[in-house]
């Protein structure tokens, strides 16, 4: 059984239709990239599966389980965590305090555990501590934990981001453009940096606008226009696909 | 000049948190009734202050209507004491769990509006609650008049019946607020605050639920609100609407905002600057009484034009503003 299935996922705003009919599914451990101009409808796609936004037709499960109806914080503790497009860390409290966040919904602890401090709270916290600074280390941050993470330099902040996803613990992590505005260098670096989450036993969906970044990482691609999948299949093939180089490009006149 | 307060910042600072402890554990012994009344006042606005750092401060959740609670709780007090004769130590976890449920009541349905939308529907239920306790529809609150004759609490058979003895049950609160806030803060609820006020959407992507996290703080906020109100009611045996007006919920607001945002000295400093200080000037202007409140609000225009983060603001509050600031003048 696939991790992740969409079927005919449909989301109009208005009288536009951002996302038609859209089908794909994710197995366990792959990369899967999602490629497309701006305005195909990608982060729109995202915002579905992590129930930001309802779709107005079709259907999502995580293993099964159906995702329609449930509430973001519900599908992240389902195990489906993300990054956003445009950074939002919590940008004026540590990077430490911003994975911290992570482990909120694996952690119990209430109001009266945290007035008394009972010994099920001090040991839960030492808990979210560990897993938090093991995620900042996997991401090379752990020598600037006590940084502000509006302080951070951009590239930094974008690992950050998902430092603090991982450590919600997911099944599937949902990468918005991780990428965008880095350095090739850096960007390479971050590739390196994915592909050891999937060793992790992490599946990945990726968006990206660079098809460059995309191609070396990704297990599989599909290729959006318009909201409508246009192409599905291994880099090579997406890359040589008729209607990708027209999106891309755009239609050569004859 | 300079040697001397170089001197002082040298010396470590426990002994200045001894001589504060101390200070405050002796201030009744040198002082007249009325100022060790004025002391109590203080506490128990303190612990209003508080309460709604609790809601304002740590949520980020702007609420006008905070009176409302504290009315629920005196009110609480006030009829299960007057009526059923039930004692007052009894009463007090009465009226925080009454309160809590009065919050769940009215708060869950407005926990999605944001900052002045919510704002203008707290001033709505604060109003609501003071009508409620005017008209008194159920014939319990006694209207106008509102409840007179409320017992002193005691225990063991010992009365708080003296202002000196108000002055230590009230400090016992306090201090065991402060320490239970200070708690609160550095706990898993304390950061989940923090960031649902940062930035509530990825807060919810990280699978926080806001909802309950916004309504947690409106519980435990009118909870010890609640707790004001029983020993406001105690205190001074009478209630009635008129205290639990609009007018007082701003001043709460203005505790929290004038002394610092989701902090704990800085509630303390508000209070003394919003409750503490008309007092003072009382006697300062006593041949000009009516320029006090003038006085008061021309200081209060200044300290927001000149130090909107308050007087004592806590550290992340301090950079949410400047960022605010930053991207307000671009």
């Amino acid at each position: 059984m696939a991790l992740l299935e969409v079927k005919g996922l449909t989301k109009r705003f208005g009288g536009l239709t951002a996302v038609k009919r859209l089908d794909f599914h994710l197995d366990e451990g792959e990369i899967l990239g999602m490629i497309g101009p701006n305005g195909a409808g990608k982060t729109t796609v995202f915002n579905l599966i992590t129930g930001i936004y309802p779709p107005d037709g079709g259907e999502i499960r995580l293993n099964g389980q159906s995702l329609l109806g449930l509430r973001p914080h519900v599908i992240t503790e389902l195990g489906i965590a993300r990054t956003f497009q445009n950074i939002r860390l919590f940008a004026n409290i540590t990077a430490l305090e911003n994975v911290m966040a992570g482990q909120h919904c694996r952690t119990r602890a209430g109001v009266l555990g945290a007035i008394f401090r009972l010994r099920s709270q001090r040991l839960e916290e030492q808990r979210i501590l560990r897993e938090a600074e093991r995620c900042l280390r996997f991401l090379g941050l752990y020598e600037k934990r006590h940084e502000l993470a509006k302080n951070l330099p951009y590239g930094d902040q974008r690992r950050l981001e998902i430092a603090r996803a991982l450590a919600t613990g997911p099944q599937l992590l949902i990468l918005d453009e991780p990428t965008a505005g880095m350095s090739e260098k850096e960007s390479s670096e971050l590739m390196d940096i994915i592909s050891q989450v999937r060793d992790s036993g992490v599946t990945i969906l990726l968006i990206e606008h660079d098809m460059k970044v995309v191609m070396g990482i990704s297990d599989r691609i599909i290729a959006l226009d318009n909201g409508e999948k246009i192409a599905e299949g291994r880099p090579a093939e997406v890359q040589r696909n008729q209607r990708v180089i027209e999106a891309y490009l755009g239609k050569e006149e004859v | 000049m300079k040697d001397l307060f170089l001197r002082l910042k040298g010396i470590d600072q426990r002994w200045w948190y001894l001589a504060l402890a101390l200070g405050i554990i002796l201030f009744p012994w040198f002082t007249s009734n009325y100022w060790i009344s004025v002391a109590v006042f203080f506490g128990i606005y303190a612990l209003l202050g508080l309460s709604l750092n609790i809601i304002l401060g740590y949520a980020g959740l702007f609420q006008l209507g905070h009176a409302a609670f504290w009315a629920v709780g005196a009110y609480t007090t006030a009829i299960l004491n007057t009526r059923y004769g039930i004692p007052i130590f009894v009463t007090l976890p009465i009226s925080a769990l009454v309160s809590a449920l009065f919050a769940i009541l009215i708060t869950k349905p407005i926990l999605h509006l944001r900052g002045d939308y919510l704002c203008l529907v707290t001033i709505g239920f604060g109003e609501i609650v003071r009508l409620f306790l005017f008209n008194d529809p159920l014939g319990i609150t006694g209207g106008i008049n509102g409840i007179r004759g409320i017992d002193r609490p005691s225990i063991f058979g010992f009365v708080f019946h003296q202002p000196i003895h108000y002055y230590y049950l009230t400090l016992a609160f306090v201090v065991f607020t402060i320490f239970a806030m200070r708690r609160l803060e550095n706990s898993r609820l304390g950061r989940a605050w923090i960031y649902v006020r940062e930035d509530e959407l990825a807060a919810e992507a990280m699978g926080i639920d806001t909802t309950q996290v916004k309504l947690l703080a409106f519980i435990i906020g009118a909870a010890w609100a609640g707790v004001a109100g029983t020993l406001y009611a105690s205190r001074y045996t009478v209630i009635a609407p008129e205290t639990f007006s609009f007018w007082n919920s701003c001043v709460m607001f203005c505790i929290v905002i004038i002394g610092g945002v989701g902090s704990i000295p800085g509630v303390l400093v508000g209070t003394l600057g919003m409750v503490v200080l008309p007092e003072l000037l009382r006697d300062v202007l006593e041949e000009v009484v009516q320029w006090r409140m003038l006085v008061f609000g021309a200081a209060m225009m200044l300290m927001m034009i000149f130090r909107p983060e308050g007087f004592w603001p806590s550290p992340i509050r301090r950079h949410e503003l400047r960022a605010a600031e930053l991207t307000a003048s671009e």
